[in-house]
């Protein structure tokens, strides 16, 4: 039964099976288990997180194809949500409306890029990709009548998803149950499906070929499956999934920006969760999700007590200060690449 | 199986094998080039001819064995090392850099310092395309100049070891028979060859001594007058005799 | 023994039109010129922002020239070439403050050398950041292409955040030296007297570096290396050794580029080497890789057209360079004159 659900693909490994059952468990019932506002908004962006690095796994991990146009996709889910609910007011269909729109904006502009880079080497897309995604930026945050430029918009979600809302009067398991709450189960069940959804796609026979292109595009090609097909097909299903994403990420913040959506900076944080967690393996997205977002939040407070600890020697402190969390986040970064080419779950694996 | 009666042995290979990739190619060769002869590589297509060469270039390192030039074991040094120790190779496919031109190109062979005059002029002579080209980018050469530039290219320096793969492949008799006229100097001037080729005339007709080459091991060495006087042999090793092939 | 016919054709030089096939790119740049003289109303504005945009095209071209050499020798693609703009930046932006009585002196002899110390402390510490970068971070990864997108990705997180550690977080401003403040009127437009020495300058350094690739043995061995790497160590050369010195060049023309765009911009971000690289890139793809007078071509092409665009249409100015690579891309999917072919 467990193994239809994960369709196949268990986590192979006792640790790695103990770890991800917590994980599930804690997200499950983080508002139960952890009180306070800032653990509930840590664990919904752990769940948003997970699908977008799973999605983006699925390009890269999975079809071998870098591109740094997730975090656009990720955008245009996000953006579409909060376009709807401006214009068409704060109810359910604005909500759905805005995320089949951004979702489907992403997945045409993923097939013109897949379509694109049939015209190019495989170098070229990486750089084009990013350009791309940068022009959108900017773009965006320029056409300030329309987003709200680098200020954002802010989004009016349904109200039974806003904290004043109250479905129950006692509290249940101790916790007072609010429509922000809902708002946090909403998420973490779509992001739950979209996993599963992924983990699917992956063991399907669509997956295994995007694999064996991954290996070896020419052989492949010889042995009579459509290369192109199937990049296109795994480029729009990512981008697909990272609008999803981003449709979450925005019905849960209640804001869009381009600071929240696509800088360059989630880029980068993408690419270190898949690295970290293990490229092509799905579970590497929630190891390397949960540990980077807990870091972030979570270390950066240790940081900066040892900086003040330190604070009469030279540079030292500097170094240690709570903003220069990306420096040693670099750090990691690039030894991971050297040491753990399997991230996380591949070490638990054993490479198997 | 190499020769007991082999005179001055100046480059030998003992157990080689070389994988590439996961393919293993050469199973243990054992080969001996003697000094200032011509020794033919001969074999049917794919037997490991050309990874030989490279091999004893250094362009792919070999798994195991031993390869000695002039009684020190080069295997595992890299190309540029094998180069200065003076072997030049004329690869299959030429390695001709087209953005170049043909000056150019024999400027980048000549490594040691500039060209000897005298040489040049010789080479030049020896292939005239070069010098009516001598400006022009190298890509703009026909095949068979291409040709002449790469073999010009080996020979612009006295080199103590060359390694020559299929030179005549694909090419007009004629040039063919340009090509055959410089390697006689070449070997005229006491030069070592060891050259892959196809074209059993011209083997025949340039071979001092000959190896033939079967599924990455040779499996008969001896001398070129041996195996050309002897049509049942050459067609067991090779399948075909060298009369009857063109 | 009969000798070989001859075989010279009739003609020795190719026909004019097939020589000049290649060079059609070139005529590009005088193509934009003038669409932006038909499109720009004031012939006043369209002069001083084809001087600028040709000042920014230079510097994009001084520091595509080296990414483009970098990937075309070593087929190593190093995203954290931005970070080296960014040094090159700093170090030349604090020898200036540090030199401010030259600088602040109205003698352009003066000026000058406070200028030459800046640019060479720039190059000497991108240089060796590049050869420390080379050696530690990229060359692990020769050959993977994946890999050494995502290593030196990390390598330019930590390259920027080092720049925080150092020098602080707040963006320092930096005036140009007295000599090269202000402008000259041509024409009816104000030309900058900075943009127009970027102009020349970049001109040199696009002269020199041609020279150093045509005329000496080491250029030799580079262009060959371009083409065919391994063929270049079968004639005896180790390739090796030029590879580092082509990453450290590229580094070094990477910190150039960096101290002059802070003087261009009066002001120095640790952000800023991103900011440019993504039209480094777009210069780099559009040019053709490995190709030095293709990425002079583009990179003016580039310089040119984010200055109109940036007077016509601000929000568009990105954007249009991304349709300039697209439309390149679309007519030569190489780049315009690409020294490499498909790998």
């Amino acid at each position: 039964m467990v193994r239809l659900f994960l369709s196949g693909d268990g986590p192979r490994s006792a640790i790695l099976g103990a770890i991800l059952l917590m994980a599930l468990f804690a997200l499950a019932f983080a508002p139960f288990i952890f009180p306070g506002s800032r653990a509930l908004e840590t664990a919904a962006r752990i769940c948003i997180f997970i699908v977008l690095v799973a999605s983006y796994d699925l390009l890269l991990g999975y079809g071998g194809i870098v591109s740094f146009a997730h975090t656009m996709f990720f955008g245009l889910g996000a953006y579409g949500v909060a376009l709807a609910t401006v214009h068409l007011g704060r109810g359910w269909d604005a909500l759905a409306l805005g995320t089949l729109a951004g979702t489907g904006i992403s997945v045409v502009l993923a097939f013109v890029i897949a379509l694109f880079s049939l015209r190019v080497r495989a170098i070229f897309f990486a750089m084009i990709t990013l350009a791309v995604a940068s022009a959108v930026a900017v773009l965006v945050s320029q056409l300030s009548w329309l987003t709200g430029g680098e200020d954002g918009m802010n989004i009016q979600i349904p109200r039974e998803l806003t904290p004043a809302y109250r479905p129950f009067e006692e509290p249940v398991l101790g916790t007072r149950i609010t429509g922000r709450i809902l708002n946090y189960y909403l998420v973490f069940f779509a992001s739950l499906a979209l996993f599963l959804m992924l983990l699917r796609v992956v063991n399907s026979p669509f997956g295994r070929v995007l694999q064996a292109i991954r290996e070896n595009a020419f052989r492949a090609e010889a042995v009579g499956y459509r290369v192109v097909f199937y990049r296109t097909v795994a480029t729009c299903l990512s981008a697909a999934v990272a609008a999803l994403a981003g449709a979450l990420f925005a019905i849960w913040l209640r804001y869009v920006g381009p600071g929240t959506t696509l800088s360059l900076e989630i880029m980068i944080d993408i690419l270190l969760m898949v690295v970290i967690g293990g490229m092509g393996t799905i579970y590497g997205a929630v190891i390397g999700a949960t540990l980077v977002i807990l870091a972030q939040n979570y270390l950066q407070n240790l940081m900066g007590r040892a900086s003040e600890a330190t604070s009469g020697l030279p540079l030292i402190p500097d170094l240690l200060s709570p903003e220069r969390w990306l420096l040693w986040l670099g750090v990691l970064f690039i030894l991971s690449v050297y040491f753990f080419p399997t991230g996380v779950v591949g070490r638990l694996r054993g490479r198997a | 199986m190499p020769d007991p009666l082999m005179p001055d042995p100046f480059l030998t290979l003992e157990g080689v094998k070389t994988d590439i990739a996961q393919y293993h190619i050469l199973h243990g060769v054992d080969l001996t080039v003697p000094r200032g002869q011509v020794t033919m590589l001969l074999g049917r297509n794919g037997a490991g001819k050309t990874t030989t060469l490279r091999t004893i270039m250094g362009l792919w390192k070999p798994r195991e064995g031993r390869i000695l030039l002039d009684g020190a074991d080069i295997a595992g040094l890299a190309p540029a090392a094998i180069a200065r120790k003076g072997v030049a190779i004329v690869p299959e496919d030429m390695g001709i850099f087209a953005n170049l031109t043909v000056e150019e190109n024999m400027i980048l062979a000549a490594a040691s310092g500039p060209f000897d005059r005298e040489r040049l002029d010789w080479l030049l002579g020896v292939f005239p395309p070069l010098r009516t080209f001598w400006k022009m980018p190298a890509g703009n050469l026909s095949g068979g100049q291409k040709q002449m530039l790469a073999t010009a290219r080996a020979m612009v320096e006295e080199r103590a070891l060359y390694l020559i793969d299929e030179p005549s492949k694909g090419l007009a008799p004629a040039i063919v028979s340009t090509l055959a006229r410089a390697l006689r100097e070449l070997k005229a001037a006491g030069a070592t060859i060891l050259m892959v080729e196809q074209n059993f005339a011209l083997a025949r007709a340039l071979g001092d001594r000959v190896a033939v080459m079967d599924d990455g091991r040779i499996t008969w060495a001896g001398a070129m007058a041996e195996l050309a006087a002897d049509p049942a042999l050459q067609e067991r090793l090779m399948g075909l005799s060298m009369e009857t092939a063109r | 023994m009969t000798a070989a016919p001859d075989h010279t054709p009739t003609m020795t030089r190719l026909p004019l039109m097939v020589r000049l096939e290649p060079w059609l790119p070139a005529l590009l740049v005088p193509a934009l010129v003038l669409l932006g003289w038909l499109l720009i109303p004031y012939q006043s504005s369209w002069l001083t922002l084809t001087v600028s945009g040709l000042a920014m095209g230079m510097m994009i071209f001084v520091i595509a020239s080296g990414m483009t050499l970098i990937f075309g020798l070593m087929d190593v693609i190093n995203f954290g070439h931005g970070a080296f703009i960014s040094f090159g930046a700093f170090v030349g932006v604090s020898v200036l403050l540090m030199l401010s009585s030259l600088t602040g002196a109205p003698s352009l002899m003066l000026n000058l050398l406070a200028l030459i110390a800046a640019v060479i402390g720039a190059m000497l510490v991108t240089g060796g950041l590049g050869w420390a970068f080379e050696r530690v971070i990229v060359r692990p990864v020769y050959g993977a292409h994946l890999k050494q997108i995502l290593v030196t990705m990390g390598g330019l997180i930590v390259a920027e955040q080092m720049i925080y550690v150092i020098w602080g977080p707040h963006e320092i401003f930096i005036a140009r030296p007295e000599a090269f403040k202000g402008a000259v009127t041509f024409a009816g437009a104000a030309l900058e007297k900075y943009r127009l020495v970027a102009v020349g300058f970049g001109l040199a350094v696009f002269l020199a570096i041609r020279w150093v690739l045509r005329s000496t043995k080491v250029g030799l061995i580079v262009r060959a290396g371009v083409e065919n790497g391994e063929m270049v160590q079968a004639l005896g050369y180790r390739l090796r050794l030029v590879f580092v010195g082509v990453f450290v060049a590229g580094s070094a023309l990477a910190g150039l580029g960096g101290v002059m765009w802070a003087l261009y911009q009066e002001m120095i971000t640790a952000h800023m080497g991103n900011e440019i690289m993504i039209l480094v890139f777009i210069v780099v793809i559009i040019g053709g890789l490995g190709s030095v007078e293709g990425a002079f071509i583009g990179a003016l092409l580039v310089g040119l057209l984010q200055n109109y665009t940036a007077f016509l249409e601000p929000k568009l100015a990105l954007v249009s360079n991304i349709g300039l690579m697209v439309a390149i891309l679309m007519w030569r999917p190489q780049g315009m004159m690409p020294v490499i072919k498909v790998k």
